[in-house]
């Protein structure tokens, strides 16, 4: 369970979401609150709209109706630079790194917004992008500890595994230093001891780091254990809402969703 | 824990870091202070053609090789360069320390107007747009009074604070320094916040702007900066050879550089180095050939004189099938040998 907060604000306000796909409805008047500081898990079956909803809140799909507010502030409709600029920042499900930088690069690549230098110092390599891209590594050191991927520093993403690639989708994104981290299904296709260590990663990055986490996953004791609390979506709605506990005992979402999973 | 890489950062981000790397571009620089004292007129002239062809090469290869926007159109901004040079020297009279950057700027400038509305457009058609700028440069430089058609124009000689520069020897002092300035630039920008943003945007353009990287300025900043080292190159290109002709920048400039960080190795400094080298020495290489086979077999030599291009596109298409990775791939094979070469197996 994550920290207690004194005083819960909304950071995140979505409401009557809709996006379609020619028919398919992906996700149809979905409305949440996301806290500040909490971890606020969304769970579903494969195809529930989950990471649709994702897309929408960065900008990647155009909602063709609805509102999402962060921090009061409207975004629907922003460019999606400029929303994660606000301070959204995203892990993807599958794999979007890139491809030709190593870790260290990649980790660097997001803090583009917080470099303050012109093309002219970048080309002569003035003190003033010196001294900021010093600083900028000294940051990015942290996250690379925080995320035990010191070993990998220098790799090229493409030649780690698959564990370790999803660990740096993670740590890209805490790079940028957010105010929200959008965690598309971080521990699917790992094993035992990965998703432990990705437990961790999460539950630091709340309580040490103090970022709000929303997360997407299928694994139901990380989902159980991390979360504050946890929105189930079927067929692109939202079914049930609540603490973990609850949720586990909610004879719907047992039929939606924990009953599917058996299979 | 307490892991922590704890050497200071600026030792682990310099440009040079090794020992090795540092003795080795001592002898560089050192073999080409001192090679114009023991090579021909001829052989610094090739060295020559090759410093300007660096200089084109390294920035299609910031556009194409780092951000991945195909441009056929490169050739055209070198045209722009030279023409600047050419027009505001004749016209203006002014200084090369003038004209040299304002060449550069020229074509920045355009480059980064053709930038917005390639920004619509993606591969293929991206070829299509910078190749139809391309003609549209091609038929203002025959058509237009001011710079004479077809008749080309002359242009005055390099001169910096009244010095100005005539032998062959002093021309390859001052191209190759804009070279090595051009390569240092182009290695700077690439390890900085922008070269990782066109690096982004080549790998994952969906995935960079998640990341808080703005596509269109940093698409149009690759057109721009790729298009200000075309015009540099243009401008020092038109003092060199004192004539410039508009038939000189036309499709096949564009695609002669497009071969040079091919071959060289598209997403690398090293490769837009090495494929400029390359490039420029096979015509070369060929007409030595066939000087040195003319006597011996006369049929031979002719023949290869028309078979001049077909040789030069074979060379290109042989050496892309066995290194697909350009020159710089093999160079980066054979550092990994002697990287591990104790335990080499
Ligand atoms: N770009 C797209 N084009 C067409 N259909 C899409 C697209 N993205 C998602 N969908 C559809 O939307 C629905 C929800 O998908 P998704 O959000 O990926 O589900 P989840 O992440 O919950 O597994 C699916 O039916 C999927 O096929
Ligand atoms: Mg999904």
């Amino acid at each position: 369970m994550a920290v207690v907060k004194d005083r819960p604000d909304t950071l995140l306000e979505i409401s009557d979401l809709t996006m379609s796909f020619g028919g398919i409805m992906a996700v149809s008047q979905l409305a949440l609150k996301v806290l500040t500081g909490e971890i606020y898990s969304i769970i579903g079956p494969n195809g529930a709209g989950k990471t649709t909803l994702f897309n929408c809140i960065s900008g990647i799909y155009k909602a063709r109706a609805g509102s999402i507010k962060f921090e009061g502030q409207e975004i629907l409709g922003m460019p999606p630079h400029k929303i994660a600029r606000l301070g959204i920042a995203r892990a993807f499900q599958n794999i979007e790194l890139f491809r030709g930088m190593t870790v260290l690069d990649n980790l660097m690549s997001s803090r583009e917004h917080l470099l303050n230098y012109g093309l002219f110092s970048a080309a002569l390599h003035f003190g003033r992008c010196s001294n900021q891209e010093e600083k900028c590594r000294d940051r990015v050191e942290d996250i690379i500890e925080l995320l035990d991927l010191q070993k990998f520093r220098n790799t090229h993403v493409g030649a780690l595994s698959y564990g370790i690639q999803k660990r740096v989708e993670l740590g890209r994104a805490l790079t940028m230093e957010p105010k929200v981290v959008l965690v598309d299904e971080p521990v699917s296709g790992m094993n035992l001891e990965e998703t432990e260590d990705m437990a961790r990663y999460i539950l630091d990055i709340n309580e040490e780091m103090r970022i709000t986490v929303v997360l997407i996953e299928h694994d139901m004791r990380l989902v159980m254990d991390l979360s504050d609390r946890v929105a189930v979506l079927n067929f692109g709605l939202k079914i049930a809402e609540g603490r973990p506990e609850e949720i586990a005992k909610d004879p719907e979402v047992i039929r939606a969703y924990l009953g599917e999973s058996k299979n | 824990m307490g892991d922590k890489f704890q050497t200071s950062y600026k030792a682990d981000m310099a440009l040079f870091q090794t020992l090795w790397v540092k003795v080795w571009l001592g002898i560089f620089a050192a073999s080409l202070i001192v090679c114009p004292y023991f090579l021909s007129q001829y052989q610094l002239g090739i060295l020559n053609e090759i410093s300007i062809a660096v200089i084109g090469a390294l920035g299609l290869n910031l556009l194409i090789g780092y951000t991945g926007q195909i441009s056929l159109g490169h050739g055209a901004f070198v045209a722009i360069g030279a023409y600047t040079t050419a027009l505001t020297s004749a016209y203006w009279g002014l200084p090369f320390v003038v004209t040299l950057p304002l060449s550069g700027v020229m074509a920045a400038l355009l480059g980064m107007i053709v930038g917005v509305p390639a920004l619509r457009l993606k591969g293929l058609y991206l070829a299509l747009g910078t190749l139809a700028f391309g003609f549209i440069v091609e038929y203002v430089l025959f058509h237009w009074d001011l710079i004479q058609g077809d008749m080309g124009m002359a242009v005055k000689r390099i001169s910096i604070g009244g010095y100005e520069i005539r032998t062959e020897r002093d021309h390859f002092y001052c191209l190759t320094a804009f070279a090595v300035l051009a390569t240092l630039c182009s290695k700077n920008i690439i390890r900085s916040k922008i070269g990782r943003s066109f690096i982004a945007i080549r790998d994952r353009d969906i995935a960079a702007e998640a990341m808080g990287i703005p596509l269109a300025k940093y698409k149009v900043m690759a057109f721009g900066v790729s298009s200000f080292y075309a015009g540099i190159a243009g401008g020092l290109l038109a003092h060199y050879q004192k004539w410039i002709v508009p038939g000189s920048f036309d499709l096949s400039l564009s695609v002669t550089y497009i071969a040079m960080i091919v071959l060289g190795g598209l997403g690398t400094i090293l490769g837009s180095v090495l494929g400029a080298v390359l490039i420029t020495s096979i015509p070369h290489g060929i007409v030595y050939t066939t000087d040195l086979v003319k006597d011996t077999y006369p049929v031979l030599g002719s023949l290869i004189v028309d078979l001049k291009v077909g040789i030069f596109g074979l060379i290109v298409v042989l050496a892309l099938l066995f290194e697909p990775q350009g020159l710089a791939g093999i160079y980066r094979r054979v550092k990994l040998y002697w990287k591990t070469w104790p335990f080499r197996y």
